[in-house]
Parts: structure tokens; sequence; C-alpha cells
């Protein structure tokens, strides 16, 4: 496998490919992850889009380890520039490689052991017949560069071509060995390390962005309408159901804006057809009436909410963790809800199949937060275990109930002890249902009075604490004993987790606790002798400490430290490291 | 004769003696019955409003959601249950104001679903306010020195839409009105339906007189429903004549035409294929 140059204990190299919007970085990015993630590496890739500079400059950056990797790393190991931009930007940055196209740098082309001239788009050019092979080229020059063999690379171009045909797939297997072949010929300078390849193939890994795991999470959990309005970062999820909107027999529906999306999945599991939105912060921000009218109607709705700086516009293509407060409390009025928030995309799945459960168990909204760099990066995952219970249809009337009932007697809210009121459907033979947004009777009809309005406010928030007792509290590593806790959630758990394993390993006592499932929390989410003893950090990606509020308002466990950022970037295990330093004391 | 009976409901109303949602109410009862249907195979979706009352004055499946939305929420049940009647039912400022951009929406998208607008240009149910049918010049509680603004023509707009289905019927006209309500739930498609509706206690300008002696019934052996142009020009008629009937049908395909729902299982009975589920996994891989 991956071996290393400085006997270092582990190989971790990170590659940023930057170019224009068009020049096919993505493709680049899936080839060569997913070669590594089949030699048995892992991998991270994540996608800067850089809205702001001229020529729609955007890069990716794949991290490639022979350990889980799941964040963003602060270094460059190897630098490809499609553009002439891309160098210009990020040169100096480099610690490593810096690979360019000859032909895009026109004049003081630089030299010296750092810099890697590769005529991508000659080569693309002579070898394929077109410009446009240049991602082929550069993909094997990358083989090439970080030690890797060219075979698993011609493998996946065979596989991605092949609907094109032969001729097309047998013109970018020789871009990529001419552009192999390229770098392997010549002198270059020193990389911090190499990958080797194991030669064995495994297709037991995944390579997956969070978006892709929470749209497999919906087919998974039997998702049959997908209703939404699209929205960067929330958008890719619709997409890749629409995708496999024929193949699975579900309907996708492109709303004609977030109220209407809302609306139509309230509708949709009404009718017993189990249904879900996605959206961003502003898109959330249309749908809150709807997240009231789920309460009150008690029908289960499960709303992903893919974070971006806001307020109102923000940075559309950027990360944070900001609308936590927003989507605990969003809507009027008092009613139960669940807020789950994964860490990676192997989580992100998980969380889409526990959502559509509780959500028709409590027949209540479940928020699943994803944010852009959960989103839009590709995660290593292992393969995914499924709870079959999860997608279970659930809180229906018992088929006994329904025989034992009298024609057109059926009650929609029952008061029962748990809150829970068995659900039937529209369309069940001798029997009809009233669902209604206005305070009502256990039939379903408009009431005034307060007997009935105490007894129903009072049964749904009973729904609350069957939630409490089914949310998974923190993972905390490595359990008590810690002197020190980073305190997180949602996705800024692979840069965490890889700050605190550093620090171990230079002998520092430190630990992590981080939330998956926020809302509601458990009585004691931290226990006693790790709050009381140990020093509590937090990190998230907002400029409030929101889940520091969050744990005090529910738990009274104030958190005094925090390492805060918010502007628009993921956190990476180098800087949590130096504001740790700083914070230190 | 078709049993109304059973689509009767034990809720007291809750509307003004001598409102006009009465006759609608009854023309609604009759139409679901004459259409031979059993209360469980009807959901009515409604929004806030005194039209959208309406659905608890009956014995069928209801919905009574928020104020503008009970056509996406219609839209919803009617992707999980392609089987079911699905009635969307509000009033002029719930269905042409708060509602409007789904009313458009609705219309582009052509589900198999019926929606029933009792016009009675003004805000009832807030005691009183212009909604977006109200004449222009009229006093309202909120237009005290006279309304500003022209009338949304809704037909006009269904035409425009170009809506598979669009008619107006009136209130005071009960068994026009169950025809057309039977016609709309029918049409393969979406169907619109505007109704005339007098409000007793807050418009005293369009009374049931002030109707009376302006509708009539469309002649349906002269008059083409399928002629865009002048089925527009039919949309607009308003003032001393006012149209009521089928004034315009579109050949349309439907949603559940190309979205694979008509004529198999209904998405709320799909179940997942864990074949195909592990086949994507390895897209991945």
């Amino acid at each position: 496998m991956a071996v290393n140059k400085d006997k270092k204990d582990r190989c971790d190299l990170s590659i940023r490919i930057g170019g224009e919007a068009g020049q096919g970085m993505n493709s680049i990015g899936s080839l060569l992850g997913k070669a590594f993630v089949r030699d048995g590496l892992h991998v991270f890739i994540n996608q800067d889009v850089m809205s702001r500079i001229r020529g729609g400059h955007n890069y990716i950056q794949i991290r490639v380890s022979d350990r889980a990797v799941s964040c963003p790393s602060g270094r460059v190991d190897i630098l490809v520039c499609l553009d002439k931009n891309t160098l210009e930007l990020y040169q100096d940055g480099v610690d490593g490689l810096i690979v360019y196209d000859e032909g895009k740098v026109d004049e003081n082309a630089p030299s010296g052991p750092k810099y890697v001239p590769l005529p991508m788009e000659k080569i693309a050019e002579d070898t394929g017949g077109s410009a446009k092979m240049a991602n082929s080229v550069a993909s094997g020059a990358l083989m090439a560069l970080t030690g890797f063999s060219l075979e698993p690379l011609l493998a996946l171009l065979g596989e991605v071509f092949s609907q094109k045909g032969d001729k097309i797939v047998q013109a970018n297997r020789e871009c990529a060995r001419k552009g192999f072949e390229w770098i392997k010929d010549r002198p270059k300078g020193p990389l911090l390390c190499e990958l080797h390849p194991s030669g064995t193939e495994s297709r037991r890994r995944m390579l997956l962005t969070g978006s892709d795991a929470m749209a497999l999470g919906a087919l998974a959990s039997n998702v049959r309408l997908h209703a939404a309005y699209p929205m960067s970062p929330a958008t890719a999820i619709m997409e890749y159901l629409a995708s496999k909107k024929m193949e699975f027999g579900i309907v996708v529906e492109q709303a004609e804006d977030e109220i209407a999306a809302v609306n139509m999945a309230i509708g949709s599991f009404f009718c017993g057809a189990r249904a879900m939105t996605g959206t961003s912060g502003g898109g959330l921000a249309l749908m809150v009436e709807g997240i009231s009218l789920a309460g009150m109607t008690e029908t289960p709705l499960v709303v992903v909410d893919c974070q971006r700086p806001a307020p109102a516009t923000g940075f559309p293509t950027r990360t944070e963790q900001a609308d936590l407060l927003f989507v605990t409390h969003c809507a009027h009025g008092e009613f139960p809800r669940a807020v789950l928030a994964p860490g990676n995309a192997q989580e992100a799945f998980h969380a889409i199949r526990k959502a559509f459960y509780l959500a028709e168990k409590y027949q209540s909204p479940v928020f699943v937060l994803g944010d852009q760099v959960l989103n839009d990066s590709s995660w290593t995952a292992e393969p995914f275990a499924m709870d079959d219970r999860l997608g279970e249809a659930q809180s229906l009337v018992s088929e006994q109930a329904l025989k034992d009932m009298k024609p057109y007697a059926y009650a929609r809210y029952e008061i029962t002890d748990s809150g829970i009121s068995p659900r039937l459907l529209p369309g069940t033979p001798g029997q009809i249902l009233y669902a209604d947004s206005d305070e009502h009777t256990v039939a379903g009809h408009i009431t005034e009075s307060a007997d009935v309005r105490r007894s129903m406010v009072e049964k749904r928030l009973r729904k609350l604490a069957g939630m409490r007792e089914e949310m998974a509290g923190p993972k905390i590593f490595p359990g008590p004993g810690a002197e020190s806790y980073l305190v997180c959630w949602g996705s800024t758990l692979g840069a965490v987790e890889e700050t605190v394993l550093a620090l171990r390993a230079e002998g520092a006592n430190w630990g992590y606790i981080h939330f998956n499932e926020l809302y509601p929390l458990p009585e004691a989410p931290i226990p006693g002798e790790i709050s009381q003893g140990a020093r509590l950090i937090a990190v998230e990606n907002n400029a409030t400490g929101q889940f520091c509020k969050l744990l005090r308002m529910e738990t009274g466990l104030p958190i005094a430290e925090k390492i805060l950022k918010y502007d628009g970037r993921p956190f990476t295990p180098d800087e949590l490291k130096a504001r740790l330093e700083t914070t230190k004391g | 004769m078709a049993d109304i009976d059973v689509f009767k409901s034990d809720d007291p109303i809750a509307w003004c003696p001598g409102c006009g949602n009465f006759g609608i109410l009854g023309a609604l009862k009759r139409a679901l019955a004459l259409s031979g249907l059993k209360p469980e195979q009807v959901l009515i979706v409604s929004g806030i409003g005194q039209a959208a009352k309406l659905p608890h004055y009956l014995r069928c499946n209801m919905f009574n959601g928020l104020h503008g939305r009970a056509l996406p929420v219609a839209t919803g049940a009617k992707i999980a249950n392609h089987d079911l009647v699905v009635i969307a039912d509000g009033g002029d400022g719930d269905g042409f104001a708060e509602g409007g951009n789904h009313f458009i929406h609705a219309m582009r998208r052509n589900l198999d679903m019926t929606y029933l607008v009792h016009n009675n240009q003004i805000y009832a149910l807030t005691k009183g306010q212009a909604s977006p049918t109200t004449d222009a010049d009229m006093v309202t509680g909120t237009t005290p020195e006279g309304n500003s603004m022209e009338p949304e023509r809704p037909v006009a707009l269904a035409v425009a839409g170009d809506c598979s289905f669009a008619a107006r019927g009136f209130a005071g006209e009960m068994d026009h009105l169950v025809g057309l309500i039977q016609k709309a739930i029918k049409h393969e498609g979406f169907s619109f339906l505007e109704i005339l509706q007098p409000c007793v206690s807050f418009n005293k300008v369009n009374t049931f007189d002030w109707y009376k002696k302006r509708v009539y019934i469309l002649d349906e052996a002269t008059y083409d429903p399928t002629d865009r142009p002048a089925a527009f020009r039919k949309a607009l008629e308003w003032g001393d004549r006012i149209p009521i009937g089928v004034i315009f049908r579109a050949e349309r395909r439907t949603y559940e035409d190309l979205g694979g729902l008509k004529g198999s299982t209904p998405q709320k009975d799909r179940a997942l294929d864990k074949g195909k589920l592990a086949d994507i996994f390895k897209e991945f891989r």
C-alpha cells in the first residue's frame, strides 16, 4: 500500500486541481478518488467554488491517505493548474509539486524543481484528437506523480466512457497513458510520501458525496415523493433522485417555491406515501408555516436543510453551521420536532433513514441538517448496514382495530398516553379522516373548547418524551478520562477528530464529544464526570456558538470556551490546532 | 336516486344564514353522489377562509390546511394516491392572493384534480377586506376610499394558463352548478371551477339579486370552449352580462400520463426494490 519516503507514520497527500468551471475538475476527482478507494486507500474530496473571482474559478482538492480522512487538509502537495489563474493564485502555498500546462502560460514560464510542466491540451489533441481529453492526461500524470499505477485508471476510463463507444474509451486511455509516461520519464522534486498500489482491488467501500448519501438514504427509506425547489447546496439531492425516478418509480417534483414543496410533501405523507423536501436556510425560511402545519395536523415530514452562510443570500457556494437554532425553533407555536446532524456521508445516510422513522412514528417534522461541506464533498464510506425496522411503516391503526371499528367512526386525533394517535390513510374502505390546522377535536373538527385545547396541546407535546428516548447521545472519544474535550456537532467531526488524534499522538490527553442527534437532547448528554471535571471547548462553524446556547437552554450546561469559524470555509486540522494554541491557558 | 345523505357530516355549520356557501355545499354533495362516489374515495383539501370550512360539513376525507396552500397539499396527496378523487376547495383571497402562484403552476402541472373557488369578491372570515376579485372603487375595511385596483378575472387567467378545464358557476343556479362540478370531477386533468357566491354580510354590492340579473348559462350547442381566443373573450365578459358554464377546455397530457402514475400502483402502496437499491450502491464503488 502506501510507503513513506521520510518514514513518517502515514501517507497523506492533498492534490488541488484548479480551473474554470466546466474544465472537468470533478471528473478527475472521481476517477482518481475511485481508483484510490478501490485500492483500499481513503479519500476525501472537497470543492471550492470561488464565485467572486472572475472567470468562474473553481478548485477541487483530493485528499488521499492510508488512514481515514474526513476533512480537507491545510496543505497542498500537488497543485494541478488547468488554467493560468490557478497557478497565479496558489503556487506560493504549495508544499510539493506544481503541474501546469506550458501552452497556457505564454511567458515567464515558471521553473525550478517543484514545477512540472505538462502539455495537457497538446497531448490530448495529438493523442485523442480533442483538447477535452486533457483531463485524462492530467489523471494519468497524477497516477505517476503520486507513485500509483496506471491500470486502475485505465479500467475506470473504460467504465466511465463505455456508453460512448470503444473509440472514445481507447482515446482517453491513450491520453492517460501518455500523461503517465510523460511524468515517469522526467525528473521531479520530492513529495511528502508516495502511494503504492496494493494491487488488490476491493469494491467494498464507497466514495460518495453527502448529497448522494442523503438521496440513497431516502431511497432506502422508500421515499415516494421528493418535492423541492432548487437551492444550493441541496439541489444535488434532488438531481440524484430525479436521475433514479424511472428506475425506482418515484416522483421528484420541482415545486414553484419552497412553500409549495413543503405542502406537497405534507399532502403526500398524509396520504401514506413517504415524502421529503430539501433546501438551504433561505428556502427553509419560506417553508416555516408548513413546518407548523405538519406539527398541528400531526403529519410526518422530513426536511433536509443543507446550510450555507447567511443571512439572506449569503455565500451560496460555501459552508456554515448557522441554522441550528433556526431549525430547532422555527415556526409558530409549540409542537414536537427532531433535529439530526450527521457528521459525514455514512452518518448522513443513516440520519435520513432515522428521520423517516421518527417522522412517521411521532407524526412530526424531522430535520436533517447538512451543510455545503457535508453535502458537496466526497467521502469514503463503509457499506451501509441497514436496520430494517427503520424502513417499516409506523404508527398505523392495527388491522384488528380497523376490523373492530364502526363505519366512518375513525377519530384521527385519539388521545393516548404516548401522544401518538394511530394513523389511518385516506382511501381506507368504510372510513374517512379529518385533519385540521385549526385546533381540533379528536375527530379533527374545529373547536374553541378550552378543555380540548389543553388536552390536544398536551397530547402533541407528550410525543417529545418518546422522541427524546430514541435520540442517540453524543460520541465521546476516547471515553471519559481525558483532560480536555472538543465539543462539536455535524460536519466539523472530521477536523475535530483528526486534531484530537494528532494531540493525543503528541501525548496530550485530549478527547472529543460529537453530537449527530441534536434535538430533543437527552437529559444529561455529557456525563457529570466529564462536564464537571474536564475542560470543554466548543468548535462550531458559526459566529455565535449556537450549539452552546442550545445545550445550555436544554440542559443548563454552560460551555465557556469556543472556537468559532464563520468565513464560509470548513475547519482544517492544522487551523484548529493553531487556534487551540491561542486559546490554551 | 343517488344517496346524498352518505356525504352528510354532523359538524355544526358556522356560516351566516343565507350564505352562498350553503348552495355550493349542497351542489357538491349532490355532484359527489351523482358521480357514484363513496366518502372514502374522496379527499377534499382546503386552505383557510369561510369557503375552506366546507369539507368539515361533508363526510369524506379532509385536509384543512393553511391559507392559500390547498393546491400544493392536494398535489402531494394526488401524487401519493392517484386513486383518490382529489378536490381542492377555497375562496378568492385564499386562492388568488396568498395561493396565486400555486394556481398558475397547478394549471401547468395538470394533475387530475378539481379546484373549486368560491368567489364572493371579499374577505369574509376576517370581516370584510378587499380581495383580488373585489371590484374597483368598492369601499371595504382596508379600502375606505374605494379599492384602487382592478379585479382579477380568474377564468381569464385560467385561459391564459392553458388550464385544461376552466368553468364558472353560480351558487344561485344549483342544478347547473351540480352538473359543472360533475364535469369538473370527470375531466381528466386539472379542472378549475370559479363559483360566484354572494356574501350576505360583507359584500353589499355583488348580492344574490345583482348576480341573478346578470348571470346567463352558456349555450353548449353554440359555444365552443376549445376555441382559445373566443374563450378568452368570454372569460373577460363581466358587467351587465356574466356567462356561466364551461368556458375553456384544452387537450393536454396529464401529470399522471407523464409521470408513469396512471393505471399503476399508487405511490403509497409501492414497496422499495431492495435489489435495485443494492445495484445503485455499486455505482459508488
